[in-house]
């Protein structure tokens, strides 16, 4: 392992769907044992970003390192070895849906070790006492609210015990108490287990409730870097555009298109 | 003019894209049978759900395609008082052709369009993401089982289907139509040879799998993650499946049979 308080080192990341420029030239550090956000507007990249730190996606330009490792220099068998490392929870769950909740928390367990089903039971358990389903370890996904089935796929990201979590929108769509209990989880994972986490959200209030450092990314650069209360009181007038949720500022709420009269008024067929 | 030989021109390119993305698949689908070797429960549970399920409709099929063998083949035969022969028209063109060939059209239907939509969804609700962030190779863990099962269960339903097929021709020809008993499976032994006629039908049906199969899961995994995107690649299978036996068919026929 490496010994450096920077677990991840983002420099230079441009990357482009298309024509769409998605990152131009971002700077990130995700400090190690720490809760780092990374926030921002819809459709702003956050996603994007945790993908190509898992290396699912290839940038255009710029290095991700991963505890030392450039994640798009390393060969399969070892971008694989360093995902073993990595936990990562996805916005829709993303558990397999033929396999029962205990089966699903199994799953890498079975995949990465040659641990006895005996052992396989407790740690799984264990995992999924610590997200509060132990209870419902027969059930299948299908019969989990969204709130649960996050809280499996944590149990399951969590399962191997790795250095970090990713976490993408993991607010999203839950009921004032999900939400908060899976705050608290992930606040409580990362100082229990001595995990590194970043959390991918659009969501302020909860987010800077439990993190220890923000950044807030807009039109493909770093808006501003801080803690919450830094962020907080940002001079950044886009920043606090979105920190308060107001309506008008920098932040455009339109996407790019030409003026409405001129689309109005315009001969043109179709749309 | 110029903007439509601009669209076939990107057509044609996206096309020898697709066509490039289905070989390289091909190829890494292949190299995880090292994978696959240590763990053949994954196979079986492939075969029962790819092959022990198609079971029914291709007996059934079978059965009912050999009965309007016998009832066609008596009416063309009986007319040059050939009815003896009946047993040995039903086999060859069941073990020929009509086995494996309708066998992978109905493998398509049912196995392969329940493959696409099975692979397309877990790509839409990010399954196969989550499989390579838990570094668990997709391909390997899920699309390798599955088109094994697929080329070793085309075969076994293929002979299925021209078994079953036989017994309805002898059902009809026999038992309805008065062909004799003993004329009806001694031609057919003495005429129907192991190489020529069930070697070629069983290479045919291997073919026909790994073809069948391959597009199914190419399908699968290379669709656009929407409902619509899913949806039409569950037809798209059914079709490309289709329209590739039928065009393998007439190339391997050739190959085997022809002068």
């Amino acid at each position: 392992m490496n010994n450096d308080q920077t677990l991840i080192k983002i420099r230079d990341l441009h990357f482009a769907r298309g024509n769409r420029v998605i990152f131009d030239g971002v700077d990130i550090d995700i400090p190690r044992g720490r809760v780092t956000a990374i926030m921002g507007p819809s459709g702003t990249g956050k996603t994007t970003l945790l993908k190509l730190i898992g290396g699912q996606l290839q940038p255009a330009r710029g290095t991700i390192e991963v505890d030392g490792l450039n994640v798009h220099k390393l060969s399969r068998s070892a971008l694989y070895k360093l995902r073993m490392r990595m936990g990562m929870l996805f916005q829709t769950g993303a558990l397999l849906t033929d396999l029962s909740v205990y089966d699903n928390v199994a799953y890498p367990l079975r995949e990465h070790t040659d641990l006895p089903e005996t052992m396989i039971r407790r740690l799984v358990l264990m995992k999924l006492e610590a997200v509060g389903l132990r209870g419902a370890r027969d059930l299948m996904p299908s019969a989990l609210s969204g709130g649960m089935a996050r809280r499996v796929a944590l149990a399951r990201a969590i399962a191997l015990d790795p250095m970090m979590v990713m976490y993408d929108e993991p607010f999203t769509g839950q009921d004032p108490i999900s939400m908060g209990v899976l705050a608290q989880l992930v606040r409580r994972l990362n100082d229990a287990v001595g995990l590194t986490s970043i959390l991918v959200s659009h969501d302020v209030e909860e987010t800077a409730g439990i993190s220890d450092y923000i950044y807030v990314i807009n039109g493909g650069k770093v808006l501003e870097q801080g803690t919450p209360d830094q962020i907080d009181t940002s001079s950044s007038e886009a920043v606090r555009q979105f920190m308060s949720g107001l309506p008008d500022g920098p932040v455009g709420f339109h996407y790019e298109a030409p003026p409405l009269q001129e689309d109005l008024l315009s001969m043109r067929g179709g749309r | 003019m110029l903007d439509t030989l601009a669209l076939f021109g990107r057509k044609g390119i996206q096309a020898l894209e697709r066509l490039g993305r289905g070989h390289l698949l091909l190829l890494q689908i292949l190299a995880g049978i090292t994978s696959l070797l240590p763990r053949l429960g994954l196979l079986v549970a492939q075969i029962q759900s790819i092959g022990v399920r198609t079971v029914v409709i291709v007996a059934v099929s079978g059965l009912f395609v050999g009965m309007v063998l016998g009832l066609q083949g008596y009416y063309v035969l009986s007319q040059f008082a050939a009815e003896d022969s009946l047993g040995v028209m039903v086999a060859a063109s069941l073990v020929r052709e009509l086995g494996p060939v309708v066998t992978a059209l109905l493998f398509a239907g049912r196995a392969g369009s329940a493959l696409t939509a099975e692979i397309g969804l877990m790509k839409a609700t990010e399954q196969l993401s989550g499989l390579e962030m838990m570094a668990v190779d997709p391909i390997r863990r899920i699309l390798t089982p599955r088109f094994f099962a697929g080329f070793i269960s085309m075969p076994l339903l293929a002979a299925m289907f021209s078994a079953v097929g036989v017994l309805g021709g002898y059902f009809v020809s026999v038992g309805l139509l008065g062909v004799d008993d003993g004329a009806f499976w001694s031609q057919m032994q003495a005429k129907i040879d192991w190489n020529e006629d069930v070697v070629n039908g069983v290479i045919k049906s291997l073919v026909f799998g790994v073809v069948c199969t391959w597009i199914a899961l190419f399908q699968g995994y290379d669709t656009v993650p929407t409902s619509t995107g899913v949806s039409r690649s569950t037809t798209q299978t059914v079709v490309h499946s289709a329209l590739a036996v039928l065009v393998l068919d007439f190339v391997l026929t050739a190959l085997m049979f022809g002068e």
